[in-house]
């Protein structure tokens, strides 16, 4: 398949991502000339790709490579540096007693914390994501957002998970959100963005689709489902329209855009099912740390328990995985 | 990297196959008098059994049978004892299920996957759906007092034999009336399960009897003097000749048909949506499927992008071993449905249409044919009006509603469509102006043991299923 097929997707009068961002009306315009979901189709799609029965090679393949996608989590008010330094040592060494098994993606903490992971992390190459932008509500002014991202940064940040405005975009005001997310992207300077959507609060999988391509549209190099603070956070459906729109986005545009499902993916039976998701909507160029991740800290053990049983034969028991 | 899914297969342990069976008359398995013939696997040409043939006498004795307990026993027993049996039933399908699936699967070719999730779940739907109906028939609208007809014969095809089956017994039952069944000559071995099950759920012997054979056992039964219902799904041509066989009689006829349904796909659709109810409209069960939508009607503005995400879409299908718990698109049924496959897409070539498919390599034992979509396509070619009933779609475009309305219903056939549309009062108006038993709104290929289902015109008349599939077995 050669993206010339796809030149024009996805906007009823014709526009091009670029003269969506013309004007407030044209970004209205195209959002909303987007097709609509349909949401027991979506769901049905979803049980169908659910089904796939991953065995054997490709079920060790699948979990090396979720482990190897973890955004490993902490974002807790009693976050301590010790807590921090404890989840940097997992996060290098997933399974103390097996090198083969592979390094997390990152660690995300809050921005206070930054100096204390880059420093535990050293040259392993695990990234540090820092929330920023009054996480989780984005509930402050532009220019405290603005700090925080800045913050960020000047601490090591490699990448930082902003969060959108859903007031602004649940009333219409589609521009302000599109110009808070252009202002935090040059506060980040070289670091990466993910723009959370906080799906559970935007609840119809318009507004997800609307809310995607608004993001990318705006700057976004990932998108992601949630904080993880609000019910529900990522779910598949949402992650499905998600991987929807970073295909159409690069069909249109030329440029990729990586998805984070983050918050209530806790098995290793559910994290296979997001990649299977990812196999089956992108193919090949996303199932990579760089343009796919999950957002968790419970994940990780399954995963790593899992692991141990496909090449042993034998579960461990909980005690045999670290608590950081 | 990439991520490929190792081999997943269904175990064939649970099925406990026999090398040959016999008729299932009054209760007992029985050998047939004429000769045997084997069911295939499609899938790997493998032979699963030898079934028997049953002759114009095993007929006779099997419509003997089911008359006796339908004087003796059936018709007398109240409904709510009828009711306890279709339960059993229901509930004998659904432990007994991973078995039927395993067995449907191999016998019939279709995927595990949808024999497993559709095709069983939907078969004990509808025996516990109408074991709901036993006690309450004279609520249902067909006077004070309906009545049973009497004995059923009942012919079903090779595309959904257990389905077809349920579709046809579980309302006779309910309804009081007994059956003679034939399954298709290709498909036997799932309706001999069933009548181990009917053994199971000590079912009185002879209200359910099983004949297995071609089509001149179907002709003996058809023309049996002692039959007071027929039901026949399958081909248009054999139904007219049913219709023609029993037009000087006042034997009452269902007929469910042939089809070449119109997926229509506006340019307000939910497009990922109506792009999975292409592909499921027309490559579920291989599109060995009277109600398929094989007909693709796409708003021209729409066209490009529709059928790039298509071929997309279906480039990622995967064809294979039906019973891998991954395969997408299984085994043609038989060599003679393959070679009607190859005959009518050769001639949509040779008619000047454009043929795809997505790279995929065939199994080379058994019987495949790779999805396949035709463009170009106009109203007069053939593969836009005859039913290919395979992995073949069509696609037409349209400017405007009426125009889409004037193309889909531009048929001899009439038993389903599909509308894709954001836009309800749309919905309503198609579902008005489409001549076809089943409109599907922004879904397509759902069924449900609640809803009837039948064609206009030549895709045949009587409904099956929910209410209006009961008075098919009642006299009122």
């Amino acid at each position: 398949m050669t993206s010339s097929l796809l030149k024009t997707p996805f906007s009823a009068d014709g526009a091009s991502p670029t003269d969506a961002v013309s004007s407030p009306a044209a970004l209205r315009r195209f959002l909303h000339g987007l097709p609509g979901v349909d949401q027991v189709g979506c769901e049905a799609r979803v049980a169908t790709l659910s089904s796939r029965s991953i065995k054997t090679t490709s079920k060790s393949l699948a979990l090396d490579l979720a482990i190897s996608m973890i955004d490993l989590t902490t974002l807790e008010g009693q976050d301590t540096a010790g807590k921090v330094r404890a989840l940097c040592a997992k996060a290098k060494r997933p399974d103390p007693e097996d090198p083969t098994c592979p390094r997390v993606a990152a660690i995300c903490v809050y921005p206070d914390m930054v100096a204390t992971a880059r420093a535990a992390l050293g040259e392993s190459g695990v990234h540090v994501a820092s929330v920023a932008t009054a996480f989780p509500a984005g509930r402050s002014t532009l220019a405290i957002k603005l700090a925080d991202t800045r913050d960020a940064v000047a601490a090591g940040a490699h990448e930082i998970d902003m969060v959108i405005d859903r007031g602004a975009f649940l009333s219409g005001d589609y521009q302000r959100v599109f110009d808070e997310i252009g202002a935090v992207k040059e506060a980040c300077g070289e670091a990466h963005l993910k723009v959370i959507l906080e799906t559970g609060e935007l609840v119809t999988y318009d507004n997800v689709r609307r809310a995607s391509w608004l993001c990318m549209l705006a700057g976004a190099d990932f998108i992601k489902t949630s904080t993880g603070k609000v019910q529900p956070a990522a779910t598949p459906p949402v992650t499905l329209i998600m991987l929807e729109a970073v295909r159409d986005f690069r069909e249109s545009s030329g440029r990729q855009v990586g998805v984070k499902a983050a918050g209530g993916i806790s098995t290793a039976k559910d994290a296979i099912k997001y990649l299977v998701m990812v196999n089956e909507t992108l193919g090949d160029d996303w199932l990579d740390p760089d343009w796919f991740r999950f957002g968790a800290s419970r994940l990780l053990n399954d995963l790593l328990m899992q692991r141990t049983k496909l090449t042993t034969g034998r579960y461990g028991g909980p005690d045999y995985y670290t608590l950081d | 990297m990439g991520f490929e899914y190792a081999p997943a297969l269904e175990s064939r342990s649970v099925v406990d196959l026999k090398s040959s069976y016999g008729l299932f008359i009054d209760g007992e398995f029985v050998d047939a008098s004429g000769p045997s013939f084997k069911s295939v696997s499609p899938a790997t040409e493998e032979v699963l059994a030898e079934i028997g043939q049953a002759d114009v006498a095993d007929v006779d004795r099997a419509v003997q049978a089911a008359r006796r307990a339908y004087s003796r026993t059936w018709s007398v027993m109240s409904g709510g004892e009828r009711a306890k049996y279709l339960y059993r039933i229901a509930r004998i399908i659904q432990e007994r299920s991973r078995e039927l699936a395993v067995l449907e699967s191999l016998d019939n070719g279709k995927p595990i996957r949808e024999a497993r999730d559709i095709d069983v779940p939907l078969v004990a739907a509808y025996f516990f759906y109408y074991a709901g109906w036993a006690d309450k028939l004279e609520y249902a609208g067909f006077g004070a007092d309906p009545r049973p007809l009497g004995v059923a014969g009942q012919i079903i095809p090779w595309n959904f034999p257990l389905l077809m089956l349920a579709w046809k017994i579980a309302p006779a039952l309910a309804a009081g009336n007994t059956v003679v069944l034939k399954p298709a000559e290709t498909t036997s071995l799932t309706a001999l399960l069933f009548a181990e099950i009917c053994q199971q759920a000590d079912l009185p012997p002879g209200v359910v009897n099983i004949v297995t054979g071609a089509g001149s056992t179907g002709q003996a039964l058809v023309a049996h003097p002692d039959i007071d219902k027929l039901a026949f799904t399958g081909s248009t041509e054999v139904g007219k000749a049913i219709a023609r066989s029993v037009a000087a009689t006042n034997t009452p006829v269902t007929l469910e048909l042939g089809g070449k349904a119109a997926n229509i796909v506006f340019d307000d659709a939910p497009i990922d949506q109506a792009v999975e109810g292409i592909v499921n409209g027309i490559f579920f069960n291989q599109g060995h499927v009277c109600c398929a939508g094989s007909r693709l009607l796409v708003q021209e503005s729409v066209y490009d992008d529709v059928l790039a995400r298509l071929k997309r879409r279906m480039a990622t299908l995967r064809m294979g071993d039906p019973l891998d718990k991954n395969t997408d698109v299984g085994a043609i049924n038989s060599s003679e449905q393959l070679a009607r496959i190859h005959e009518l897409t050769a001639v949509g070539e040779s008619e000047g249409a454009e043929r795809w498919s997505p790279p995929c390599d065939l199994p080379e034992r058994g019987f495949w044919f790779a999805p396949t979509i035709f463009t170009g396509v106009s109203q007069a070619h053939r593969i836009a009006r005859e039913e290919i009933f395979g992995p073949v779609l069509s696609v037409l475009t349209f400017r405007t509603p009426a125009e889409a309305v004037e193309k889909a219903n531009n048929t001899p056939f009439g038993l389903s469509a599909g509308v894709w549309t954001d836009k309800g009062s749309r919905i309503l108006w198609m579902a008005n102006q489409l001549r076809a038993g089943v409109v599907w709104a922004n879904t397509f290929n759902r069924f449900d043991p609640t809803s009837p289902f039948g064609g206009y015109k030549e895709s045949g008349y009587g409904r099956e299923g929910g209410r209006h599939g009961l008075e098919a077995y009642l006299a009122h």
